[in-house]
């Protein structure tokens, strides 16, 4: 018989199928619960590693309690308009999180993200079928001599061709951006007056894999817009439904 | 070569094949050695490079994305990766990241090593 491997209670186990927990009503809940996630083999777009670091210059703040809070308040370092919903035993191996992302023209994006590994002084990240991109995403902290510093790196492709002619014409930017907001409001909750964000952006692989074109079929943006339409039949439809329920 | 707390040994098979001998814990640390290891195991002649991964003992994600990127280092010299000594936690972390879909995985080095002589 196999010991256990010293990361065994880091991983997340036994998911097949992403299933997602209660969510707040106001929440868009979409293209989660069911879904597999994927990873940048199963992505379509050009493979990019993306990493965004920052010195928590002055802040006497060990790794491990910069990650506690960042798992505790993960929403909070997030952007405007962006909504993480995080699931109620907190970002913890095999834990789903729903996510609302704001896209330009005020639409909105609905889709998930499993808690892949957790430990002490990281998290990572993965995301499901449907999502802007398909890989992973590690929130990190460690001691560089006398400094804690921060980082975030993504290893990641975009999951289908709409996605990727987004990121073409200006979506990279966008995402790249996301995270380096993320990075100095984290730092500033630690009192860095002006963080400084070192980032990185490598292109690990120019192909496209068009054998993964089809995944376009699962596209969370395009379902969470069909969604978006339907809204007004919907708001009609309800006082019908309550009265059918009620009469049952 | 030793790289944080990584050991690799590289073994020739045969003109057509390598095999990488992993033993310790393979995180981010491991860029170097991972990347001196696929070096010294591609020749030009390689066309399949086989992961022995029994002495494997620690893995996090960082981990797993150095092995992304060995794996379209490969792809980009028409390479195959192989891989056999994955214990059943590390299977399923394979399974679990889909790795597995791009990574031939063996019950047996003798698996392994027969898929890797295939033509």
């Amino acid at each position: 018989m196999d010991s256990q491997p010293r990361d065994a209670a880091y991983w997340a186990k036994n998911v097949t199928t992403l299933k997602l927990g209660q969510v707040p009503a106001e929440a868009v809940n979409l293209n989660v619960t069911g879904r597999r996630v994927v990873g940048p083999v199963q992505g379509f777009g050009k493979m990019w590693q993306k990493t965004m670091r920052v010195e928590l210059v002055g802040a006497d703040v060990s790794p491990a309690e910069v990650i506690k809070t960042w798992k505790a308040e993960f929403q909070r370092f997030w952007p405007e308009r962006n909504w993480f919903y995080a699931p109620l035993e907190g970002i913890a191996p095999g834990e789903v999180a729903l996510l609302n992302l704001g896209l330009p023209g005020r639409m909105k994006l609905s889709t998930g993200v499993l808690v892949l590994y957790a430990d002490d002084e990281s998290f990572t990240l993965m995301t499901p079928e449907g999502h802007m991109l398909a890989g992973w995403i590690t929130f990190s902290a460690e001691t560089v001599g006398d400094v804690t510093v921060v980082q975030i790196q993504a290893l990641e492709r975009t999951n289908d061709p709409l996605y990727e002619l987004g990121y073409v014409f200006g979506g990279n930017r966008l995402n790249s951006r996301f995270w380096i907001q993320t990075a100095e409001n984290l730092a500033r909750h630690f009192g860095v007056g002006e963080p400084e964000v070192d980032s990185q952006v490598l292109c690990v692989d120019r192909r496209r894999q068009w054998n993964k074109a089809g995944n376009i079929s699962k596209n969370a943006a395009v379902r969470t817009f069909v969604w978006t339409l339907g809204t007004p039949v919907r708001w009609l439809r309800r006082p019908f439904i309550r009265r059918r329920a009620g009469a049952s | 070569m030793t790289e944080g707390s990584l050991i690799t040994d590289v073994r020739e098979l045969s003109s057509r094949a390598s095999v990488i001998d992993f033993k310790g814990d393979v995180t981010a640390s491991a860029e170097k050695a991972l990347a001196d290891a696929y070096t010294r195991a591609s020749g030009k002649f390689t066309r399949t490079i086989v992961l022995n991964f029994s002495g494997l003992e620690y893995m996090n994600s960082g981990g797993i994305g150095m092995l992304v990127t060995l794996l379209v280092r490969a792809n980009r010299q028409r390479q195959r990766l192989v891989a056999f000594g994955l214990n059943e936690h590390y299977r399923q972390i394979f399974e679990l990241t889909r790795l597995d879909e791009a990574i031939g995985i063996f019950d047996s080095e003798a698996e392994a090593y027969a898929e890797a002589d295939a033509p």
